[in-house]
């Protein structure tokens, strides 16, 4: 009983404890907000790149693509995880305004071709959700306004328009009327360049029909085109059509590595049956990898920086073992007078270092709950406070213009919070566990002595 | 004499301190014998190691060779935990000075050790029986009226009385007292030997040590360390 008085009496009647208790709040408000913001763009980001493909694809790497695609549609069509499937075909093109005007965008570059069909497309991926002018209506996003004749493209946001400084493109009301060319190499099913008419490369006249916004490095690299004409462009519709890649969006409640086995057996089945078809060679190049696979190269720098991150904490972690650890040395030496004390009338040193530990228990309390009052607040008015920033002193934490960031991320993962209290107390009693050992340890002379001088 | 007359006991008890190389021997082959009931004092100059005794009589020091027996019970026998039972029920300290818990106030500091020997829930049964025998240890002493103040808001003999309420507490058989007035003045510190007359005339056992032989002649019997032996 005398531990628990005398250890929030410590608590709240010595300056220096007051100190402990700042530092560990301090501790806690700041990994919570920075880990609310960083994992809340890393979980924006990872779903970004969900969306974007779907939950498992089928693809292969050569740009040649594989046959057959649509036999193996129709299996998906019976098969009962999979909520829809999309065709792609995946290529490389050269990009060129035809229209110069000043008054719409001018391009001239290498894109990704992305051949869709827009509406499969919108069931498996965001790509509805990625238009600005035919959200509503995806069957029309290929469908010019003024020209009828011209097929129509999408392309990324990125590369047609420049960014406010809240990180919203500004994109014309009315769809700029512009056209492009489009020059793609087609390829044969051997692989190699087909001649199409007179040169080795197609090109074709596209309409801008609308831009696409999916948040991720798509937008400054693609081009969406219509499936039809892009497999024509890339030499792909020949006698034995091609893909590159089939998205495929589950069921929901369907899990995804479960669910990537079996569509990985069926393949594997359809490969086999296919054994003998013509370039068969071309299906034993195909993949089935869900969507974290298959977007490693992006999801793994989002990884990484949440490793970092979690490094960064750790040593915040020491710094606040040490900074307990020195405020509680300097407890104890204050306080080898009370140790004395309780010495001579018979406390066992086992209690005193329970005194000393219940005490950075407390300390631990305390602070974590102050720290995630205060990170919670100041997490709920963060978006304000950067917009006050902003207005004032033109102070941004994360450049609109430069990112494909929205709000900042404020909600608090419980899961993180407990993780970050645990941390919190294990620093605080393991900060307090030496001195508390050294303060059992005192002889009750020495510290009566010392004062008496 | 029979040894049951005799509450305590220190037998040819040694204590060196090593200070670097040199070694100073305080206590020389020391005995003592206090009789239960008995008003001690021990006198001798100043680092002649009265202090050092009168801890290893506590059981706070131990002696470097002999024997200290409290009620023939050998004390260097206790285990730990015995011996944290001993000083917790069996003495009572008052020091020079004073030796209060700032953090607690003035009725908390004399309960404290009967709070030490309870576990929580032993507390939160006897807390009231507690509380009242602290009161009235502090009435007793005129303290009635201090009992909400913190130590640092007393003066040096209300803090020794309620030092004295303290080691007294859990009405512990013997009383060691470390120079109880030397920090005071001698009509403050009168007032304190005044407050052991009273106890010990009520049966108290009790061991001071002082360098002054005025106060010394209050007590029943005065003997002298000089040396590190009693003359
Ligand atoms: N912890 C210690 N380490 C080293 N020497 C010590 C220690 N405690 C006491 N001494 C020495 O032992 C001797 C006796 O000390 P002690 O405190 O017992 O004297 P005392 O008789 O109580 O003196 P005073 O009347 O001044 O209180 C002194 O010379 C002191 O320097
Ligand atoms: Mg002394």
């Amino acid at each position: 009983m005398y531990k628990a008085i005398l250890a929030i009496r410590y608590l709240f009647k010595r300056r220096i404890s007051h100190f402990s208790l700042v530092a560990v709040a301090l501790c806690v408000f700041v990994v919570l907000v920075v880990m609310t913001v960083l994992s809340g763009l890393t979980s924006q980001f990872k779903n970004n790149a969900h969306l974007s493909v779907g939950d498992c694809i089928i693809s292969t790497k050569s740009l040649v693509g594989f046959a057959y695609y649509e036999q193996f549609l129709e299996i998906l069509d019976n098969e009962k995880i999979v909520e829809a499937a999309s065709p792609v075909i995946k290529n490389y093109a050269i990009v060129k305004s035809v229209t110069t005007s000043s008054a719409v965008p001018y391009i001239e570059r290498t894109l990704k071709i992305a051949g869709i069909d827009p509406v499969s497309h919108s069931r498996v991926t965001g790509f509805a959700d990625w238009l600005h002018y035919n959200k509503t209506d995806t069957a029309k996003a290929f469908e010019p306004v003024y020209d009828t004749n011209l097929p129509g493209c999408v392309m990324g946001v990125g590369f047609l328009f420049d960014r406010d400084s809240d990180g919203n493109y500004l994109i014309p009301e009315q769809i700029p009327q512009f056209e492009i060319d489009v020059t793609s190499f087609p390829l044969t099913a051997k692989g190699a360049l087909a001649k199409a008419g007179t040169g080795v490369v197609n090109t074709k006249t596209f309409a801008f029909t609308d831009c696409a916004q999916s948040r991720i490095s798509a937008d400054w690299q693609t081009i969406y085109l219509p499936f039809k004409e892009a497999q024509l462009l890339c030499g792909m519709a020949g006698a034995e059509k091609r893909v590159n890649a089939i998205h495929i969006k589950f069921k929901p409640g369907v899990d995804l590595p479960t669910g990537c086995e079996t569509i990985n057996a069926l393949w594997q089945n359809f490969v086999t049956k296919k054994a003998e078809a013509a370039h068969a060679n071309l299906l034993r190049k195909v993949k089935v990898q869900n969507w974290k696979i298959y977007s490693r190269e992006m999801v793994a720098v989002a990884e990484t920086q949440q490793t970092m991150m979690i490094f960064c904490f750790a040593m915040i972690g020491i710094i606040t073992v040490f900074i307990v650890f020195v405020v509680f040395y300097m407890i104890v030496c204050h306080k080898t007078k009370d140790i004395g004390i309780l010495k001579s009338i018979g406390v066992s040193n086992a209690n005193i270092k329970a005194l000393f530990l219940s005490f950075a228990f407390l300390v631990a309390a305390c602070g974590s709950v102050i720290g995630t009052l205060a990170g919670w607040k100041f997490l709920v008015h963060i978006n304000q406070i950067e917009d006050w920033l902003f207005e004032h002193f033109g102070f941004q934490l994360f450049d609109r213009t430069m990112y494909a960031i929205g709000d900042i991320p404020n909600t608090i993962d419980l899961k993180v919070l407990a993780g970050i209290i645990s941390v919190a107390f294990l620093a605080c009693l393991a900060g307090a566990f030496i001195p508390s050992r050294q303060a059992a340890k005192l002889e009750p002379v020495d510290t009566l002595q010392v004062n008496q001088l | 004499m029979n040894d049951n007359n005799f509450i305590l006991k220190a037998e040819n008890l040694h204590k060196s301190y090593r200070m670097g190389r040199t070694q100073v021997s305080v206590l020389k082959g020391l005995d003592l014998a206090v009789k239960k009931g008995e008003f001690l004092a021990i006198v001798g100059a100043s680092g002649s190691g009265k202090s050092t005794l009168l801890h290893i009589l506590g059981a706070l020091d131990r002696p470097d060779k002999g024997v200290v027996s409290f009620k023939g019970q050998n004390l260097q026998q206790l285990t730990n935990n015995k011996l944290n039972k001993f000083r917790n029920a069996m003495v009572g300290f008052v020091f020079q000075f004073y030796h209060l818990l700032d953090e607690l106030n003035v009725l908390e500091n004399v309960f404290l050790p009967a709070m030490a020997g309870k576990s929580v829930l032993g507390w939160i049964t006897s807390r009231a029986e507690a509380k009242k025998r602290a009161k009235d240890l502090l009435t007793q002493f005129g303290l009635a009226d201090r009992v909400n103040h913190k130590p640092y808001q007393l003066s040096g003999g209300e803090r020794q009385r309620t030092a004295i309420a303290r080691a007294l507490m859990n009405q512990p058989e013997l009383l060691l007292a470390d120079e109880p007035t030397g920090n005071l003045d001698s009509a403050t510190g009168n007032g304190i030997l005044d407050v052991f007359e009273k106890l010990n005339n009520n049966g108290q056992t009790i061991v001071m040590v002082t360098h002054d032989e005025r106060i010394a002649q209050r007590a029943q019997r005065i003997i002298t360390l000089t040396d590190g032996q009693i003359i």
